[in-house]
């Protein structure tokens, strides 16, 4: 068992050298029919850029995509600055230099990848779910009998933020910086999805595409890691099946069968203010072009924040989102899970946490709001600020840095819940449902805690869960996401989440510490 | 202002200081010559296996203490001038008090076997013993084995912890089965197995004789009393029990027997003294119960219940309906009430025992034989609720109302199975009875006031 162990552990790291190796392999050779075509597709007229790409890159032969796309993003950016100088403001190039860049790497890969896609998926994703599905079944075995089996958490340096944890977190922030801001760095990762695509949308890959389907695989491995480790524990394994099935079907294969359709891209379980550019004008547009169907996700889109959303937290709590629904939810409880005891319990990280969360979610408001305003005013300017400005800062800082670099990249160090404590506007609002007006509590046994900190080591969303179970307390918290492993680490029975009578859900109730006073209260209580 | 000097930074202690903070605005210095701050006992085990850090077991943060106005002093306390009100410390500090509270918890049994003392033989007490635990046996190549004496429930949470290092384990246990001296024979029948499945090479009815050393004065090996077999270990965990921590007041005035005896308020013989936790002995015990108890609960209860006395609100200690839980590797186990081995069983007591065909889960149900009132339940690997079950005793609730209404003591994760209508089939084919479980609500779970 062990050696086959250790065979999955040497093919995942085989498997990840020649997936990294893959970056730097084939050629790329920018086509003059190619160039024109894209010219055409974009608008572009600006003289100086085609002038600056035909003298240093049509019809060249680069060795790596990295060279090309710089080459294509300096061009642009040349152009740009002497076009607005001169003010021939309808010659500048909108696009952002390293989106025209992806395009045109991605329609110039020769050799290698481009003609062996099929293979290098086989040779890359395939052996890699082959080495970790040989990694981690093992563990059936060599982890003892079904149990919480936390041994050795915090003496491994992957998971105590030593090394390890180190050089993931280093790879994450990497690949997540890549994935938004240098996608063409990492095409050849994108060719090889290409067939998969095109199955799926009928379209070629694109770096989203890409992402999404690595999210499923990943969450799909880390899922048959969860279903070992909570092999006795029923609420986590359906738990786990219900954010697989979500992110795959909802997140993944509707939305690309959409488009195969000619429908628009839609996830329908991305609520918003999570789906923050949903009241954006470029998608009420392409709604409203849709025809019925797409009247029927944007009635859809407000239904959900406005009424299912709500009314769903108050019968269950914020879990029926955040741990069996979402996405963002679904990798931190999959891949996230190793990394669930690195949040910090400390009473100032609870002040950082309501001032941050409640104040993006301020943002996300403020910021619809002012585009709904232009959108039906038809103005691109409210009160002074430019929309467009206001909507790109919010993506760049809360949509790719906080959701994305920070909220997975940090997952070694931070935790694994980083984005939905302190970023996410939906978990924010359902957080202040969830804590004053919802059935959902976590029901402290009587007098059974013994303060052990199981629970509160555990709890991905750093609440110190036993400063209210050893005071014989119902946990009420804006941020639980009732994922229930507090509940399943308790060596004594202590914890369980329910949905009950709002009556008497939080506060100190005279409860049973043991002490007979207390409980002479209760009994003339009743 | 009033100074309360407590000895003791335990549970007990720590519970009397935060509520008299509660009440009062006390002067509150708690002493300890073992940690800094308060950390939870019960929960070494885990800092060892790697389930947590040692801060994790800290309950409260640092500041805690200060933002709480409670001095904590480390020290430790040589003798007490009950006269002059006064603390004496191993290096002749002094420490003036108006009122004490003694709270210094329990110390491992040692019952004179030859080389108890050795280097390497630990218990799970202190935080000292997990610093040793991790210095004699880090791993299985500085440690080959262990060897733990005594069948109670330290030694099977040291017995997890060196497995959890792949450190083989010899369990000595001195009774037939395991714990058979608290539980039925089919709980401890379980639990026996539980250990062995775990590959634990479990000796029952199997007493030590000695602690040999080597030429360092560190343990080498063990012998077994009862067939001579010696065998060859690293580290000898010793877990017969605890008693009460209390040597040093030998030369008080304060009374003592096997812990320092108290009264029903929890005060000493000297008026202003009070002892609680598991080093306070009831002078006389309370109902069936024992006038020692060395538990995590009574330790918090009579921190409670002193700090009300203390603060003008004098309060008799009475404990309540007895509860208690452990884990047995994988097996949860919750008690309610009173359910008595065999071996204790009172003439009047009759147990229904029901476990599941895997062996992981099982209930036993104690009750009167002629009134049929319920006296008390065992449930292993399933969670009951502690506050129904309480109800229940106080409502002088019989036998059959308690199986009909199981469904709302239910206290598992959503989406468990139950076994409940199992149980009374069994029940019902015992007794040729025809009960039938009872739908369970929330008004019923909750007692909601409307």
């Amino acid at each position: 068992m062990k050696t086959i162990r250790t065979l999955g552990l040497g093919l995942l790291l085989a498997v990840f050298a020649f997936f990294m190796s893959l970056l730097f392999m084939g050629h790329y050779k920018l086509s003059s029919a190619t160039f024109e075509h894209l010219i055409t597709q974009n608008n572009i007229s600006s003289q100086v850029f085609i002038k600056t790409m035909k003298n240093s890159s049509v019809d060249y032969d680069f060795s790596t995509p990295f060279y090309l796309a710089n080459t294509v993003a300096e061009a642009v950016e040349t152009a740009n600055a002497y076009h607005k100088e001169n003010k021939e403001w309808d010659q500048v190039i909108w696009s952002k230099p390293h989106s025209l860049a992806y395009q045109i790497v991605k329609s110039s890969g020769q050799g290698i990848v481009v003609q062996n896609k099929f293979l290098l998926w086989l040779l890359s994703f395939g052996l890699a779910i082959v080495g970790a599905l040989l990694f981690m079944l093992p563990a059936i075995n060599l982890k003892g009998p079904a149990g919480i089996k936390n041994n050795h958490i915090y003496h491994s340096s992957a998971t105590n933020r030593g090394w390890i944890a180190w050089i993931v977190f280093a790879f994450l922030i990497l690949f997540y910086l890549v994935l938004y801001f240098r996608p063409s760095y990492m095409i050849n990762w994108i060719y090889i999805v290409d067939p998969i695509s095109e199955s799926l949308s009928g379209n070629p890959a694109s770096q989203w595409f890409l992402y999404g389907f690595l999210y499923c695989v990943i969450m799909t491995l880390m899922a048959v890691r969860m279903y070992i480790k909570y092999r006795h524990n029923k609420y986590q394994t359906l738990r786990t099946t219900s954010v697989l099935f979500f992110q795959i079907v909802f997140a993944f294969l509707i939305p690309e069968i959409l488009v195969r359709f000619e429908k628009p891209w839609y996830d329908f379980k991305n609520a918003f203010p999570l789906d923050y550019d949903f009241f954006f004008s470029w998608n009420l547009n392409e709604l409203l072009e849709s025809g019925g169907f797409g009247l029927f996700i944007l009635v859809w889109g407000i239904v959900l924040t406005l009424v299912i959303v709500p009314v769903m937290v108050y019968f269950f709590g914020k879990r029926w989102y955040c741990s069996w629904v979402c996405g963002c939810g679904g990798l931190a409880e999959t891949l996230g899970d190793p990394y669930r005891q690195l949040s910090s319990k400390s009473l100032f990280s609870w002040k950082v946490e309501r001032w941050l969360v409640h104040g993006v979610l301020v943002f996300a408001l403020v910021m619809t709001g002012l585009t709904l305003y232009g959108y039906f005013s038809e103005t691109y300017k409210v009160l002074g600020i430019k929309v467009q400005t206001l909507q790109d800062v919010y993506g760049f800082l809360i949509g790719s840095i906080f959701a994305g670099v920070i909220g997975t990249g940090f997952y070694p160090i931070f935790g694994n819940r980083v984005w939905c404590r302190f970023g996410c506007p939906l978990a924010a609002y359902m957080g202040v449902i969830q804590r004053f007006k919802s059935r959902f509590r976590i029901t402290t046994n009587g007098g059974q805690c013994i303060s052990c900190g199981n629970c509160s080591t555990y709890c991905e969303q750093g609440i110190d869960v036993r400063a209210y179970a050893q005071k014989g307390e119902n946990i009420v918290r804006a941020s639980c996401v009732g994922c229930g492993i507090c509940s399943a680490v308790c060596p004594r029975g202590v914890l369980k989440l329910e949905n009950g009578p709002e009556e008497g859900r939080i506060g100190s109730p005279t409860l049973l510490l043991g002490n007979e006073m207390d409980l002479m209260d209760q009994l003339q209580d009743k | 202002m009033e100074h309360i000097a407590i000895i003791g930074n335990g549970i007990s202690g720590i519970t009397a200081a935060r509520h008299i903070r509660k009440r009062s605005n006390k002067k509150i210095t708690v002493i300890s010559s073992e940690t800094d701050y308060f950390f939870s006992r019960t929960a070494l085990m885990y800092v060892y296996m790697g389930h947590m850090k040692f801060k994790h077991t800290q309950p409260y943060e640092d500041w805690f203490w200060k933002k709480n106005d409670i001095t904590l002093k480390k020290g430790f306390v040589k003798q007490i001038d009950t006269a002059q009100k006064n603390l004496i410390f191993s290096n002749g500090e002094q420490l003036s008090f108006d009122k004490l509270i003694i709270a210094t918890g329990s110390k491992p049994n040692k019952f004179g076997w030859p080389g108890q003392d050795l280097k390497g033989v630990v218990s799970l007490y202190h935080k000292q013993d997990l610093d040793a635990i991790e210095t004699y046996a880090p791993n299985n190549s500085v440690c080959k084995r262990a060897v733990i004496v005594g069948g109670g429930l330290i030694g099977i949470e040291l017995a997890e912890m060196f497995h959890s290092r792949h450190i083989p384990v010899t369990f000595l246990v001195r009774e037939q089965s395991y714990w058979s001296s608290i539980l039925p024979s089919g709980e401890s029948a379980m639990i026996t197995h539980e250990i062995k499945k775990n590959g634990i090479d479990l000796r029952l009815e199997s007493n030590l004789k000695q602690i040999n050393s080597d030429a360092n004065g560190t343990v080498k090996s063990i012998v077994i009393e009862e067939t001579g077999e010696e065998i060859e270990c690293d580290i000898v965990g010793l877990t017969a029990g605890v008693s009460p921590n209390i040597g040093f007041l030998e030369q008080s005035s304060i009374e003592t027997n096997r812990g320092v005896l108290v009264d029903r308020n929890l005060q000493t013989n000297i008026k202003d003294i009070y002892a609680i936790g598991d080093c306070a002995e009831q002078r006389t015990a309370m109902e069936g119960r024992k006038s020692i108890e060395a538990v995590w609960y009574t330790g918090r209860i009579m921190g409670e219940t002193v700090a009300q006395t203390i603060c003008s609100k004098e309060t008799p200690y009475t404990p309540g309906h007895w509860f208690n839980s452990a884990k047995f590797f994988d097996i949860e186990y919750q008690t309610y009430g009173w359910v008595n081995s065999e071996k204790h069983k009172k003439p009047n007591e009759s147990n229904f025992h029901w476990m599941h065909p895997d062996q992981n889960k099982c209930l036993t149900f104690a009750f009167d034989k002629t009134s049929k009132l319920f006296l008390g339940i065992n449930t292993f690997g399933i969670r009951m609720r502690h506050e129904i079950f309480n109800r229940w005793l106080n409502q002088n609730k019989t036998i059959d109302y308690v199986l009909e209404h199981l469904e709302i003591a239910h206290f598992d994760p959503e989406f468990y199975n139950t076994y409940y209508s199992e149980v009374l089939k069994k029940y019902n084919s015992e007794n040729t009875k025809t009960l039938r479980l009872k739908p369970k609500s929330w008004s019923q779970i909750f007692t909601l006031k409307s």
